[in-house]
């Protein structure tokens, strides 16, 4: 956060960041309280105190192993995954100036999908196995893993280029998106017709999205990449404040328009699709996340960044959670649930509206 | 001190937007760029700081071109507000802020903010500058765009049509605010203009774009009916009033 300073003309500036400030402070306690209350809830429930305890390794061991080994690694991988597709989101919708970009938009999840399909159809990626509550699932994670994240960044790679042939435009970029995220979307749905039963099982299974897929190892990389990515986002805010005022303005204040969006698109293009290719699709968070801090802290990307990636872990661990307890033991779809608790609060947004006046 | 150096600019090599445009600007001067719509007028400014690279030519800011500088250094000794600002969910003083950007490395100084607090006193935009920009009217958006460009501390200030949106207090208020920054802070100031009688009210000097080349450059001597009838293809009379030019269409 940018130093503050007491005013000399009457404006009281230093409130202002305080109140941004705080916002950012209380997503961050939220986002805490409610992955400790996710690690506590679930078919076994254990008290928080408990949590603490077993997460430095002291208490039952039952409840060691549920804690550590079992919950603390979806836990991190919502908080990581969403920070780093709200952040992707954020400043992609900054990038091409349209509120609609998203990993999903631009094609990057569509991409995904289907590396994924061609990991499972052809390389032998999906099987069927004898559980109830994973009928069907994706037997060489690495592999798909590894599929989808090629096939995303190539889309990417392929955005990036016919861009660049027309000045990094933000109109080259979403329509190139549009076109490959229906090119893939149509080749998904190819490979699924000429697919056997267990192996379209497995590819649908894989795009709905599952964040208990990730191993720590995933982990420890999409953190790495998201952090990474974090930290060039936010040293670049003031560059997506200047592309806020147009891109002539922007030029004006001494800001390299295409470098910053090329560079901008491939890092966070890198972050969505690492994410994705590691927990499969999960819609909406990258794209309403900012919407919802958008309310409340403005369009300055000093705040609207952390704010974002914050609110991204929040409703990705409220998702999660959500999921694994409507109808526990049965865990429901991570993509589908953001997708259908995100849209109406999407919706709300429009037709409602809060926090207009920076004054307020 | 600004000295434009047979400036040269074209999309195409065959199509020239502007050719061998030479004029320069005394620091403390405000002068209008001129002409019918086309003739080139916002691009030759965007020339001035490189937003649109010329192909050939020189802009020459005390003794530096510009045209070999980085673009941060360009942002240092020239400012432009752009003829349609774009609104946006940040506050008027972070809008101001910005324009310290090309001096900002990782978070702003202490002297950035005494910088911004000072040009919101200095033109008094205290009672807005905690709304966001997308809330302003024109006018108080226009004040803080220019109020960014001024944070900038540049020594060339390029504006298209700042009054284009206004309605005519505004556009004489926002006038006014750059004819008193001219002088005060000792700036060259260009300006792409339309309207003739604002341009003789507030410009010390005028230059008129025609067919992609200088028709003329002068002082108030050139504001005369033939000159302004041969670039505008319009009837005029050139008139006096309260000891101030006016330019009447006769048609």
């Amino acid at each position: 956060m940018d130093n503050k300073k007491k005013t000399a003309c009457g404006v009281n500036y230093d409130q202002y960041v305080h109140r941004k400030a705080l916002t950012i402070v209380t997503l961050l306690i939220l986002t805490f309280l409610t992955a400790l209350f996710a690690i506590s809830a679930g078919s076994a429930d254990i008290p928080v105190a408990e949590v603490l305890k077993a997460l430095f390794g002291f208490g039952a061991a039952k409840n060691v192993l549920v804690t550590v080994n079992i919950r603390l690694p979806r836990i991190l991988m919502a908080i990581v995954g969403g920070i780093g597709l709200a952040a992707a989101g954020c400043v992609m919708q900054s990038i091409l100036k349209n509120p609609l970009a998203s990993a999903s938009t631009l094609g990057i999840s569509q991409g995904a999908s289907f590396g994924a399909a061609i990991a499972i159809t052809f390389l032998g990626g999906g099987t069927v196995m004898g559980n109830t509550a994973d009928a069907v699932t994706v037997n060489n994670p690495y592999l798909t893993s590894i599929c989808a994240f090629a096939a995303s960044m190539f889309v990417t790679f392929v955005i990036l280029g016919l861009s660049k042939a027309r000045k990094a435009s933000p109109e080259t970029m979403i329509l190139a998106g549009v076109a490959l995220s229906s090119l893939f979307a149509g080749a998904t749905a190819l490979l699924q017709y000429f697919s056997s039963d267990v192996q379209m099982a497995a590819i649908v299974f894989w795009t709905f999205g599952d964040l208990g897929r990730a191993s720590m190892q995933n982990i420890q990389v999409a953190a790495v990449v998201t952090i990474a990515s974090l930290i060039y986002f936010m040293f670049n805010r003031w560059n997506y404040n200047a592309l806020e005022c147009g891109e002539h303005t922007a030029t004006g204040l001494g800001v390299n328009v295409s470098r910053v969006r090329l560079i901008g698109m491939t890092v966070a293009s890198l972050t969505a699709a690492t994410i994705v290719s590691f927990v499969g699709i999960i819609n909406f968070i990258g794209l309403i996340a900012p919407h919802i801090m958008r309310r409340f802290v403005g369009n300055d990307y000093r705040y609207l960044l952390p704010a974002s990636a914050l609110m991204g872990a929040l409703m990705l661990l409220i998702s999660d959670t959500f999921a694994r307890l409507i109808i526990s033991p049965i865990i429901l779809p991570i993509g589908a649930i953001t997708s259908f608790l995100g849209a109406p609060l999407f919706l709300y947004l429009i037709f409602k509206g809060v926090g207009h006046h920076a004054e307020n | 001190m600004l000295k434009i150096d047979a400036l040269e600019f074209g999309y195409r090599s065959n199509r020239k937007i502007l050719d061998h445009i030479e004029f320069d600007v005394a620091n403390g001067e405000c002068v209008a760029i001129l002409g019918n719509n086309g003739a080139g007028k916002s691009t030759m400014l965007k020339c001035l700081n490189k937003i649109i690279a010329p192909q050939k030519g020189r802009v020459v800011v005390n003794e530096a071109d510009i045209l070999k500088m980085t673009r941060l250094d360009i942002a240092k000794n020239t400012a432009y507000v752009a003829q349609k600002s774009e609104g946006s969910r940040i506050t008027a003083y972070d809008a101001i802020l910005l324009g310290r950007k090309p001096y900002i490395k990782l978070a702003p100084k202490k002297e950035d903010y005494q910088i911004v607090e000072n040009i919101i006193a200095s033109m008094e935009l205290e009672k807005f500058s905690l709304r966001y920009i997308d809330e302003l009217s024109g006018g108080e958006l226009q004040k803080v765009m220019i109020a960014r460009a001024l944070a900038q501390e540049p020594k060339v200030l390029l504006l298209d049509e700042p009054t284009s949106c206004l309605d005519l207090k505004n556009q004489l208020e926002v006038l006014k605010l750059i004819q008193n920054i001219t002088k005060e802070k000792d700036i060259a100031v260009v300006i792409v203009i339309h309207d003739l009688n604002l341009a003789l009210r507030y410009c010390d000097r005028f230059l008129f774009l025609k067919d992609n080349e200088i028709f003329c450059y002068g002082g108030m001597d050139i504001m005369t009916s033939e000159n302004i009838g041969a670039v505008y293809q319009v009837p005029v009379t050139v008139e006096s009033y309260q000891n101030q030019k006016v330019v009447i269409p006769l048609t």
